[in-house]
C-alpha cells in the first residue's frame, strides 16, 4: 500500500491543536465568559461551583463553535480582510470542511451538555444563539443589510442571559437588560471601529453602514444607540441586581460614552484625517472599558449581596 | 521492504493528538464531576410516591 492516502498538505501548513483552537475565536470568547459568569452569579440562586464552572465552560464553547461556524461560511471574506487573512482557514492550514465538521460536533455537544448540567431553557438559549449567529447572521443578513453589525450584536447579547438561565431556569427583567446592554453597545463599538479601519470593510463588500449611508450618517447612527443604551443601562440599575456600585459605574461610563459620541458627531472627515481618527480610537477604548466596567459593576454589587456587605 | 515505525505523520501530528489526548481527559473527568456532584445532590433520586403510583 502506498501513503497516496495519506493527507499531503506541506508540514508547515500541517494544523496543530492551536489552529482549531483558533477557530473558536478564543478573544471573543473571553467576552462571553465574562458575561454568562457575571449573569449566572447575579442571579439570586446559588449555583454548586463545579455546576457553575461546567456552565460557563459549555457556553464558551457553543459561542466558540459559532465562530468556528462562521470563519467556515466567511472564508471568502477572511481572505481578503487584513485583519482576518492569517486565520486558518485563509492561511490554508485548516480546510473549509473540517471548520464546519469541528463547529458542527461542537455546537450540538455544547448545547446537549449544557442542558444536561443544567436545564433546557439555558440549552435551548444557546441552541437559539448558534443558529442566530450561524445562519441569520452569517448566512442571511451580513452581507445583505447594513444593520448587520446590530443583529450580529444580538447573538453576542445571549451569554449573560444564558448564564442567567442556567441558575434560575427563567428568563426575567434583569437578564433581558443584561442582554440589551450588550445589544445596544454592540453598534457604536463596531461603528467606530469602521470609522477608522474603513479599508478593510471596503475591501470584502461587507455592507457596512459607513460604506451604504455614509461616514456622516454612521457619526449620528453611533450617538442615537449610545443614548438609548445610557437609558437601558441605568434601568438595570433599579431592578434586583443593581445597587450603589453599578449605578455609579453607570452614571459616570453612560455620561463618557455620551460625551465620546457627541465629539464622534461632531467632527467630520477632514478634522478625523487631521488626527488620524484620534476621537474615534478613544472612544473604541472606552467601549471595551464600558464593558468589562459595566458587567464588572454588576458582579461587584452581586459578591457584596452574598457576602451581606451594604454600602 | 523495510518497514519504519514512526511514520512522517506521526511526529507532524505530535502537537495536535497530544491536545486531543488532554481533551479526552478533561472531559472524562468533567463527566465524572458532574455525575458526583448531581448524585450528592440527589437529582436522580425517584419521588416515592412517584415510585408507588406506578407500580
Amino acid at each position: 500500500m502506498s501513503d497516496a492516502s495519506f493527507d499531503n498538505r506541506p508540514i508547515e501548513n500541517e494544523a496543530q491543536f492551536g489552529d482549531f483552537f483558533a477557530l473558536l475565536k478564543p478573544r471573543v470568547m473571553t467576552l462571553v465568559v465574562f458575561t454568562a459568569f457575571v449573569g449566572l452569579l447575579a442571579a439570586p440562586v446559588s449555583v454548586h461551583p463545579f455546576v457553575g464552572f461546567c456552565a460557563i465552560l459549555f457556553i464558551a464553547l457553543g459561542g466558540g463553535a459559532s465562530g468556528a461556524l462562521n470563519m467556515w461560511y466567511d472564508a471568502d471574506i477572511d481572505a481578503v480582510m487584513r485583519r482576518t487573512a492569517k486565520r486558518p482557514i485563509p492561511a490554508g492550514r485548516v480546510t473549509r470542511d473540517e471548520a464546519f465538521a469541528f463547529g458542527l460536533t461542537l455546537s450540538v455537544f455544547a448545547v446537549v451538555f449544557l442542558g444536561l448540567a443544567t436545564n433546557w431553557l439555558a440549552g435551548g438559549l444557546l441552541a437559539f444563539t448558534i443558529f442566530f449567529y450561524v445562519v441569520i447572521y452569517t448566512m442571511w443578513l451580513k452581507r445583505s443589510t447594513p444593520q448587520n453589525i446590530v443583529i450580529g450584536g444580538a447573538a453576542g447579547a445571549f451569554p449573560p442571559m444564558i448564564g442567567w438561565a442556567a441558575a434560575t431556569g427563567t428568563i426575567s427583567t434583569e437578564s433581558v437588560l443584561m442582554f440589551c446592554l450588550t445589544f445596544l453597545w454592540t453598534p457604536p463599538h463596531f461603528w467606530a471601529l469602521a470609522l477608522f479601519m474603513r479599508s478593510d470593510y471596503d475591501d470584502a463588500k461587507v455592507p457596512m453602514l459607513t460604506v451604504t449611508h455614509g461616514r456622516r450618517s454612521t457619526r449620528k447612527h453611533i450617538l442615537a444607540y449610545t443614548v438609548l443604551l445610557a437609558v437601558f443601562a441605568i434601568a438595570l440599575g433599579f431592578t434586583s441586581i443593581g445597587g450603589p456600585v453599578y449605578l455609579t459605574t453607570a452614571v459616570i461610563l453612560n455620561a463618557l460614552f455620551i460625551k465620546g459620541a457627541w465629539d464622534i458627531t461632531r467632527r467630520d472627515e477632514d478634522m478625523s484625517e487631521a488626527d488620524n481618527f484620534a476621537v474615534e480610537r478613544k472612544f473604541f477604548k472606552l467601549s471595551l472599558l464600558y464593558l468589562f466596567a459595566s458587567f464588572g459593576a454588576i458582579l461587584v454589587d452581586s459578591v457584596m449581596t452574598r457576602m451581606g456587605v451594604m454600602l | 521492504m523495510s518497514l519504519s515505525k514512526q511514520h512522517e505523520l506521526h511526529e507532524r501530528r505530535k502537537g495536535r493528538n497530544i491536545g486531543l489526548g488532554l481533551t479526552l481527559a478533561a472531559f472524562m473527568a468533567l463527566v465524572f464531576g458532574l455525575t458526583i456532584v448531581k448524585i450528592g445532590r440527589g437529582d436522580f433520586q425517584v419521588d416515592p410516591a412517584e415510585m408507588s403510583s406506578g407500580n
